[in-house]
This record gives structure tokens, sequence and C-alpha cells, in this order.
């Protein structure tokens, strides 16, 4: 169970390394790019993945537990989350919800 | 490598910004603005704790008609009829008015058309709540208290009897912390990790509690001397298999029974006295744990017939909490309307919010050491309490912290303990800058989690136990002290790992000595004694507390009274 970062996506602004709760998105200064350091120590709460705004880490099931060629994609998008869903066959769902009521700042 | 010491204070200290520790700082700080509160964090508080993911319902509420006596038979039920009902009850009192404040900071709350909160289940109220953790985390910014992030706090610093703060490194800057506080409140949540996981391997991590959460709250506690409850009632999750995803969703959400290879409905057949498919949760999981034992595995959630809507429905309920489930659903193109869904038991876990593991408290959430109070998983007495319920421990705790506070002053700190705890902190970097050898912490926790496995109960014995095989968990587990001794640390993370480690062994053995004192089956799958199968209410409806000597590290148990409030049969749901 992991991420991956897209290395060409990646432009080096560090949130993954911000916000990973396991301390495990560490950052290569020489390449300016995030690496995840422990394939297996990763929880897949997709923190990381939500949190990057370049879209470059993606979530990858262990192959342990999954077939292949599914993908999950969320992204933020003001007070909403759309998630793009792709199964192993190809078939697409999106879903968008809402995460947070406006509120009054104070 | 250098040693960096950074010296701060603060009037009220907060270890743990997640669920508890967050609300915590909003209450002290709300109801005191003129004491300056910190929350102290091991990760980043915007998405540590149990939180990180999401959320996709308030499991806690007292809807209407129901009130803190009528909520307490119910936990009374679920729990095999023992729990400090002075805490189960100050607790629901705070519930309602923590849901509505963390609903006045942004959270989405389900409604019906009449405005009323939609409700899953007779406690449950059903969110939006993919950011809730953001959210919870923001109101504590706002509020004015000081959070510092990265930082693995590893003790407390004692003055008698007394906390006068905390010693700890910085994950990421390596420096040694020392902070002074009047008043401390840990709300570290409990621990994974003690016993083998489900899964190995590439996804050892996949699991339903935080693996991040590995018991250090409880670990110094245990190292400061102070009261200990009910480690024993260990907390299995009932849960989708290889995901370890929540399955309250399929049950309360979409009503979907368990049943056995079979296609029987076993709950309902076998368990009808205890409750059926709403027996207590220790049976829920004890009851697909012994069809899988005697050969009529594997066990499954029945969605079948799920109108497709609503699979899309169930969907988005798990993209809200745990998305991972969607992913592995729609890799293995699984269509839970078409088939049934797999279920296990997970690994044995040790929390308070679930379970009622933890730090013996008072009804003000103070525990037995001066000036320190704990809130959430690591406290102990008052299960069933969840998100909304950590807040509420969260609130009466920030609420008594508070006032000690102005009542107080700092601690004198003795420099002593100060340069001894630094040298433990420490001593697995020093050892491989020296050797370039030794135990690494993940060797070390596979050692830990296979004894506790074979021997106290894990998943690969179907949770059960007996006294020899837990005299030889107490006696490896103590073998295994001894070599805390060669732990390696290669960088800073490696030794939070390595602290992690110590700190799962301390509780433990803690645990040991409570699975071997209690001589009843209290708890069927949670704590099943194969050489005492029976309840014993006539010797045993009281509490296994535990304190770890100071000096020479001798656990010793202590029996406290139950003391019933809410009259009634302890045996039935109202």
């Amino acid at each position: 169970m992991a991420v991956r970062v897209i290395e060409e996506k990646c432009k080096g602004c560090k949130s993954c390394v911000e916000i990973c709760p396991g301390d495990l998105m560490a950052f290569d200064e020489k390449r300016n790019k995030s690496y995840l350091r422990s394939e297996r120590d990763c929880w897949d709460c997709m923190s990381c993945v939500k949190e990057c705004p370049s879209g470059a880490i993606i979530s990858v099931l262990s192959f342990q537990l999954a077939d292949r060629g599914a993908t999950l994609i969320p992204s933020i998008q003001g007070n909403y989350i759309k998630w793009s869903l792709k199964d192993s066959s190809g078939i697409v769902e999106e879903f968008i919800i809402k995460i947070l009521e406006e509120v009054e700042v104070g | 490598m250098k040693l960096r010491r950074e010296y701060l204070e603060t009037d009220i200290l907060i270890i743990g910004g997640g669920t508890a520790g967050c609300m915590a700082a909003v209450e002290a700080k709300t109801r005191y603005p003129d004491l300056r509160v910190m929350i102290i964090e091991k990760a980043h508080i915007k998405r540590s704790g149990c939180l990180a993911a999401g959320m996709n319902a308030i499991n806690v509420y007292l809807h209407p008609g129901e009130t803190p006596e009528s909520f307490l038979k119910y936990v009374r039920f679920d729990a095999m009829g023992l729990v400090r009902e002075d805490l189960i009850l100050s607790m629901a009192e705070e519930i309602n008015n923590a849901v509505h404040r963390v609903e006045k900071w942004g959270l989405p709350i389900k409604k019906d058309k009449n405005g009323r909160y939609m409700r899953r289940g007779r406690w449950n109220v059903e969110i939006e709540g993919e950011h809730i953790k953001p959210i919870i985390a923001r109101a504590a910014i706002r509020s004015g208290t000081t959070v510092l992030n990265r930082i693995n706090v590893t003790n407390f610093i004692l003055h008698g009897n007394r906390v006068i703060g905390v010693m700890g490194f910085g994950v990421r800057d390596g420096k040694f912390y020392v902070i002074r506080s009047k008043a401390t409140i840990i709300a570290t949540g409990g621990a994974a990790g003690i016993y083998r996981p489900n899964n190995d391997g590439t996804c050892h991590h996949k699991m339903w509690y935080s693996p991040f959460n590995t018991g250090s709250g409880y670990a110094m506690g245990i190292r400061a001397g102070a009261e200990m409850t009910s480690f024993e009632m260990r907390f299995i999750a009932l849960r989708v298999k290889d995901l370890i995803a929540p399955t309250g969703t399929l049950a309360l959400g979409f009503g979907a029974p368990q049943v056995n290879a079979k296609g029987e409905r076993f709950m309902a057949k076998k368990y009808a006295h205890l409750g059926g498919d709403g027996a207590p949760t220790c049976i829920r999981v004890y009851g697909p744990v012994q069809e899988i034992k005697e050969g009529r595995g594997p066990c499954f959630m029945d969605t079948r017939g799920i109108p497709t809507e609503k699979v899309r429905d169930l969907k988005a309920s798990y993209l809200n909490m745990y998305p991972d489930l969607v992913l592995y659903w729609a890799s293995n193109r699984f269509d839970p309307s078409e088939e049934p869904v797999e279920i296990c038991g997970t690994e044995p876990y040790i929390v308070g919010g679930h379970c009622q593991s933890g730090y013996w408290i008072t009804t003000q959430r103070e525990t037995t050491l001066e000036g320190l109070w704990a809130a959430g998983d690591v406290a102990g007495g008052a299960p069933y309490k969840f998100i909304s319920g950590c807040w509420a421990e969260g609130i009466i705790a920030a609420r008594s912290a508070g006032k000690y506070a102005y009542s107080s002053s700092f601690g004198i700190i003795d420099e002593e303990q100060i340069s001894q705890e630094e040298q433990r902190v420490f001593a697995p970097i020093h050892r491989y800058e020296k050797l370039r050898d030794g135990v690494f912490p993940e060797q070390m926790e596979e050692r830990l989690q296979k004894i506790m496995d074979e021997y106290a109960g894990g998943v690969h014995v179907f949770y059960e136990l007996n006294e020899e095989r837990l005299l030889y968990a107490r006696k490896h587990l103590r073998r295994m002290r001894g070599q805390i001794y060669f732990l390696v640390a290669r960088d800073y993370h490696e030794l939070m790992h390595a602290h992690e480690v110590i700190d799962r062994i301390d509780v433990a053995e803690v645990l040991v000595e409570h699975l071997l004192y209690r001589k009843e089956t209290r708890w069927p799958g949670f704590q099943t004694r194969l050489d005492y199968p029976e309840r014993d209410d006539f010797n045993w409806l009281k509490f296994v507390n535990s304190v770890r000597d100071r000096e020479s590290g001798e656990i010793k148990i202590i029996e406290r009274k139950y003391e019933q409030i809410v009259p009634g049969d302890r045996y039935l749901p109202k």
C-alpha cells in the first residue's frame, strides 16, 4: 500500500512532506523532488495526494491486495472534493462531495 | 552528533493534536483566554491522528428522546456490563454541544427535509466528514493555541508525583525539547502495532487504526507510575477483509447482515439471546471468528441486492472516510450489489475510545498523577466514546486543567532528570554512530508482534488466551526488554520508530499482566480465556488496574470496584 510521486509533475513545494502523518514523505534537495521513504509504512490515508497542488502523487494499492489498472484521484476544489474513479476495465465514475460549509471566520 | 536543547513553557500543554487534543485546546483558549495553550504533535495537526482520511458519521449523538442515562444503559450492555458509569454520564452531558460546535466550524452534517440530523442507527449522525480533521485543526489554530508540529514527546518531567512538563525530540530538527507546563493534558491516542497485523510485508500498515498511534501516551504514564485500567479489554474490530475498512457503514447504513460461507445468518441463529446482529460489539467479532475457526468461513456482510444507486451512495460514503476501499473495489472489479463483502477481525488494538483501556481518571479527567489530565483514546473506563466522546472529554479535561493552571505555579526542574532522558532518547543514534550495527526498530517490532500474536491472543490464534501461553509472552517480553540496549537508529525518522517500539513494549508488558489477572471471559472475542470460558460476575465484576513501580519496574495489579449508578439489567440495551 503506498503512494507514488510522478516526478515530472512534482514542483518541489514540499506540501506532502509537511502533511504526512507518518513522516514518510521526504525530500531530495539535489533533484528538488519529494519521495516516499518507506513504501511499507504508508497508511494510505491519501493526505499527501489531497494536499499536492500539482496532482503529482497517486495512490497505488499493494499488489498483495489488488489488481493493477484502477485509479482514484481526488481534487479539492473550494468547499468540495471531486473524486475521479476509473476501474481496471476503464469504466469511469465521478463523485463531487461537500467538505466544508460556509462559516463566518471568527 | 551535537546535542541541541530548546526550552519552552506554557500554562496548559496538550500532548497530541488529534480529535481530543484539538477540542481541548479550543475549550481551554475560549474559557481561559489569558492562559497560554500549546499543542505538541508528532505529525502535523491538519491530518494527524485517527481522522486523517476523514469520517462519514458521528457515532455518538443523543437524538431526541435519548438521555445520558439511556446512553449509559446501551454502552454498559455493549461493554458486557462493566464500565465507569460516572465517566460515561459526564461525557454524555457534553456530547451534543461538542457536535453542534464542530458544525458551526463548518462540518457538513446531513439533514432531512425538516432540518433534523440524518440518523444512521440509534446513536449516529451522517456527515460529509472528509475534512473533519482540517476543520478541527483550523479551529485550534484560530483559537490562539500555539502548535508545535513534528515533536515526539518521550516522557513527562516529574516532581514527586506531579507532572511539571514534558521532554521529547524534534523528528525533523533533532533538537531535544524541554517544555514546562502548569497543567498537562495527554491526548495521544491508543496503540496499534502491538500485535502482528492482518497484512504483512508491503502493506503491514494497511490497518484500520492509525499505525502512527503507537501507545506513547500510555507508555509515558506507565513509566511515570500512573494507574492504568482495563488493558485486557482489547479492541478487535470487525472489518472488511484485506483493506481493514470499517463495516458500520454496511451494517447500519445499508442493513447488511453477517453470513457465513454456507449463507447462514449465524448471528441471528446462534447469538439471538445476546442480541443477534445487534449483539454487543465483542460478540459481533466473536461470532464470525468462531465460524471461520470451525470451518464455515469465509464470512461476509451480505450486501447483495443493494440497488445500483445505493452502491454509489455506499462508495461516496467510503470516500469520506476510507477512500482506498473504493479503489480496491475498482481494482478488483468488485460490485457489492452482486457479491457479499468479506469480513475479518483485525489485530488487537489497545484503545480507550472503542474499548476502555487507559489512564484511571476522575470525572474531571484527572489522572492519578497531579497536574495531568487524560482525554480521548488514552483515557480509560469510558468506552463507546468515538469522535464526539473524545471531544467531550477534551472539553471536560480542559476546563479542569485550566482551573488548576490558574492556581498553581511552574514546578522546579531537576536537571538530572533532563540529562538522563536526553541520553535515553538519543542512545539509538549514538550507538549507530559508534558501532554501525545493532537491532533496527523494524526488527524489534517484528519480534514484539510475533510474541504477542502467538502467545497473547493475536489474529493467528483466533484471539484466544490461556495462562501458559500468557506466561510465555511475559517471559519473551522480559528477554526482549534486555535487547533495547542494542536498538539503533540511522536518522531522526528512525529514532521516532525506535521510541515507538520501546513504548509498545512497555504497553505490551502491562497488557499481558492484565490479561493474566482477569480469570474469567468478560468480553468474548476481545478477551477469550480458554481456561476460564465463563463470565463470572460474582468474582470479576470489577476493574483490573495496574501501576508500574518507577524504580523496580515491577507491575503491580490493583483491583477497583465497579459502581452501578443507573439501575437496571446490566446486560440489556435499554
